[in-house]
């Protein structure tokens, strides 16, 4: 950066400007002169439907906090008056929370993009980090702003989160105390949440999604190919197979972002409740902390968590390890995968395979969040938690194709530890549940025997492709 | 393995491993069978309908505390597309709907809330459990709910008010509508071994309204309370019909862009 004063090829108004801060500059930097790569797809639409969301997300918002009452009496009036007396109210209120879930579905889509083409390989750890900061900024600001209508799965699924804190040995009773503000969840509560959801936590996605997208600047997009650009480059400096972000991505999203509103304003005009998935129909009757639902389900984006939260019932600060420790793995990506190609598309079968049952058993653990617990689910939850963490031990067991003999191996030991948690918990007087256990095996077993035995057995299912040099399509 | 097969050996191992696993289970439990409600909230003869039973036979217990009486006239066709002015309108709803009046013997106006006076202490002294406001019952019940709970009460001795009811267990509410419908019983069809035919129910003795007239009266007022829980539902669908055209037309607008500047890289 030049010192000052600066000197610009602009006149005018512009010109002014950029001798006095630097547009022009960073004009070039993120936009007309940021080389993405040109062989972008699908996948790489949820980056900016994401700021979309959080755009929507802010202004909504703004006008709910005009009329909404953050008061353990009012709060439940307060959003019944927004949907009716409230000119526009019911618009305003069912962007916000069709925009809830908007936002999680884009961001896992997002994550699920970064997994498949290891877009946080190639000095993106940081982007990644950042990434996930962003993503548990996200699950905060959610959890929170679920208590303010103040409704039955409001009230009853707070409860269910800050008694989480209450499993911590030792500090967790002062502790849960302390969050609440008070012994149960009441006035205080919804108070504080109030202002972590309307100030502290908006104001750190803001900081973290610019910090994000500095960090990816920095470095550079990755693609579907998993090629870095950068490295061919012609005589101008400018990467053969980029393409400046203005004009080229910002027109490419426009018809993305029509086709989302397409799909968010079906919802919002049509079925706004999403059958009872974006909002519960427990959560229209106002919350009564002396009357429990039959069935507690939290909104659908925590329910995948939820069910690891369940399946681990060894000891309830177990389980809550096991949930934050689900979400810490999708931290240390950067270090599990040390598998220099970066795309799946170049990567084993073994690797393809394994990417597509963990997205499937993610989606399976999300359906059990939301269902009462019967022996069989609850068994299929145990079951999907193992293979969701077994994931990143097969993550890291393909890291090297070279040596397959390894992947017999971490088999033999990956299975003995499935049989082993099988055998502590088998108890024969508990009949249903020890049923269950016997055939339930088959799920883990099965996604070991998939992504270790069958690429030691089957060579073909190891091998790697060459990465080109330049991107394809 | 060529890419694209193999593209779509990864789009579709995705869905086909989750029904493998979820189908391998039974589903979970067994849900009410509920009757079809079948309610049109733009029927705006059977709304007013409903408008009029629920303050006749529910209001004395049950308030509608987020509704205003002035809105509910205006949205349900007693306004002045239909030939009422504002002065018929206030006229109607003080002779035939509005029975609270305050302390000084005023009577509610019209643009309030339609709140009751019957507290929740007595409600707990009367039948040992609240009255709850039913704003929303139709979005946390849901139309086919409410619909065959009202069709659902069944004469039942152990029960303090003689009846109980067949989609909410031991329900604290009476039949208040007894007299028009009648009184059923629950009766079990023969079966084979333990398994009873499902539980059906008879009428006893018939009351005021023949069936079917009592089957109209209960989807007025199913219809009129699906109203009630939204009712930015009267106009959502049409803006989204509109909403949905323009960015059909937006989206066609911008692909064109799109293409238009893409079609020299390659």
């Amino acid at each position: 950066m030049a010192a000052y004063p600066r000197t610009t090829e602009a006149t005018g108004i512009l010109g002014w400007f950029d001798e006095r801060f630097p547009i022009i500059e960073t004009w070039k930097a993120h936009m007309s002169e940021y080389y993405a790569p040109k062989n972008f797809n699908f996948w790489y639409y949820f980056g900016v439907l994401a700021m979309l969301v959080l755009v929507i997300q802010i202004v909504s918002g703004i006008f709910l906090t005009m009329h909404y009452k953050p008061d353990a009496q009012l709060a439940f009036a307060s959003v019944e008056y927004i949907m009716r007396d409230v000119p526009g109210g019911w618009f305003i209120r069912y962007m916000h929370s069709t925009g809830a879930s908007a936002f999680f579905i884009v961001v896992y889509l997002h994550m699920y993009r970064g997994l498949m083409y290891g877009s946080y390989k190639g000095k993106r750890e940081l982007v990644w980090l950042i990434g996930m900061a962003i993503y548990l900024a996200l699950m905060a600001e959610a959890f929170m702003g679920y208590l303010l209508p103040w409704g039955q799965m409001s009230f009853w699924g707070a409860q269910v989160i800050i008694n989480l804190f209450n499993t911590i040995p030792v500090v967790g009773d002062a502790l849960s105390l302390w969050i609440r503000g008070d012994y149960v969840i009441s006035d205080p509560t919804l108070n504080r949440l109030f202002a972590f959801h309307v100030a502290a936590v908006p104001l750190i996605l803001v900081a973290l999604v610019f910090v994000h997208i500095v960090a990816l600047h920095t470095v550079g997009s990755n693609n579907p190919d998993g090629i870095e650009i950068k490295k061919l480059k012609d005589d101008k400096g400018v990467p053969l197979d980029g393409v400046p972000f203005h004009p080229y991505y910002t027109v490419h999203d426009i018809p993305a972002i029509a086709v989302f509103f397409m799909v968010f304003f079906t919802i919002i005009f049509f079925i706004p409740e999403m059958g009872g998935y974006f909002l519960e129909h427990a959560n229209f009757e106002p919350a009564n902390p002396l009357k429990t639902p039959e069935h507690i389900a939290p909104v659908w984006y925590f329910t995948p968590f939820y069910t690891v939260l369940r399946a681990v019932t060894l000891a309830p600060f177990a389980g809550t390890l096991a949930m934050f420790g689900a979400i810490v793995m999708l931290f240390l990506l950067p270090w599990i995968d040390r598998n220099p190609i970066k795309s799946w598309r170049y990567r084993s079968t073994a690797h393809m395979i394994n990417l597509a049952i963990f997205a499937a058993v993610f989606i399976v653990l999300g359906y059990l969040g939301v269902k009462p617990v019967t022996p069989e689910f609850k068994e299929m939850g145990v079951r999907m938690t193992e293979i969701y963490f077994l994931f990143f031990a097969v993550l890291y067991a393909h890291s090297n194709t070279a040596k397959p003999g390894r992947y017999l191996i971490w088999y033999i030991v990956l299975v003995g530890a499935v049989l082993l948690i099988d055998f502590v918990r088998y108890n024969p007087e508990d009949a249903v549940s020890a049923k269950q256990i016997m055939w339930q095996w088959v799920w883990p077993v099965g996604y070991l025997s998939l992504t270790l035995l069958l690429p030691f057995l089957v060579r073909r299912c190891n091998a790697e492709k060459p990465v080109p040099e330049r991107v394809t399509s | 393995m060529s890419n694209s097969i193999r593209k779509w050996v990864f789009v579709l191992l995705v869905p086909i491993v989750v029904l493998g696993i979820l189908g391998s289970v039974g589903g979970a439990g067994h849900k009410l069978p509920l009757q079809s409600a079948n309610v049109d909230v733009h029927d705006t003869a059977s709304l007013q309908r409903g408008f009029k039973y629920y303050v006749n036979y529910c209001m004395g217990c049950h308030s509608l505390k987020f509704s205003r009486y002035n809105r509910v006239a205006e949205d349900i066709g007693l306004n002045a597309d239909n030939g009422f002015s504002e002065d018929d309108v206030a006229k109607l709803l003080k002779e035939e709907i509005i029975f609270t009046y305050d302390e000084e013997g005023k009577q509610t106006k019209t643009g309030e809330l339609m709140k009751n006076a019957y507290s929740p202490k007595a409600a707990a002294q009367a039948f040992g459990t609240s009255v709850p406001d039913l704003s929303l019952v139709g979005r946390s019940r849901g139309p086919d709910w409410i619909y065959s709970y009202l069709k659902g009460f069944y004469l039942d001795p152990s029960r303090p008010t003689g009846v109980n009811n067949i989609v909410f267990d031991k329900v604290g509410m009476p039949h208040v509508l007894g007299n028009l419908q009648g009184w059923q019983v629950l009766e079990h069809a023969e079966g084979e071994g333990e398994h009873h035919g499902a539980p059906k129910l008879v009428l006893q003795k018939p009351g005021k309204l023949s069936p079917a007239e009592y089957d109209k009266m209960v989807r007025d007022l199913t219809n009129f309370l699906t109203y009630v829980s939204e009712p930015a539902q009267l106009s959502r669908y049409t803006i989204g019909i509109f909403v949905i055209l323009f960015l059909l037309l937006f989206f066609g607008v911008a692909y064109l862009l799109e293409k238009e500047y893409w079609k020299d890289i390659h």
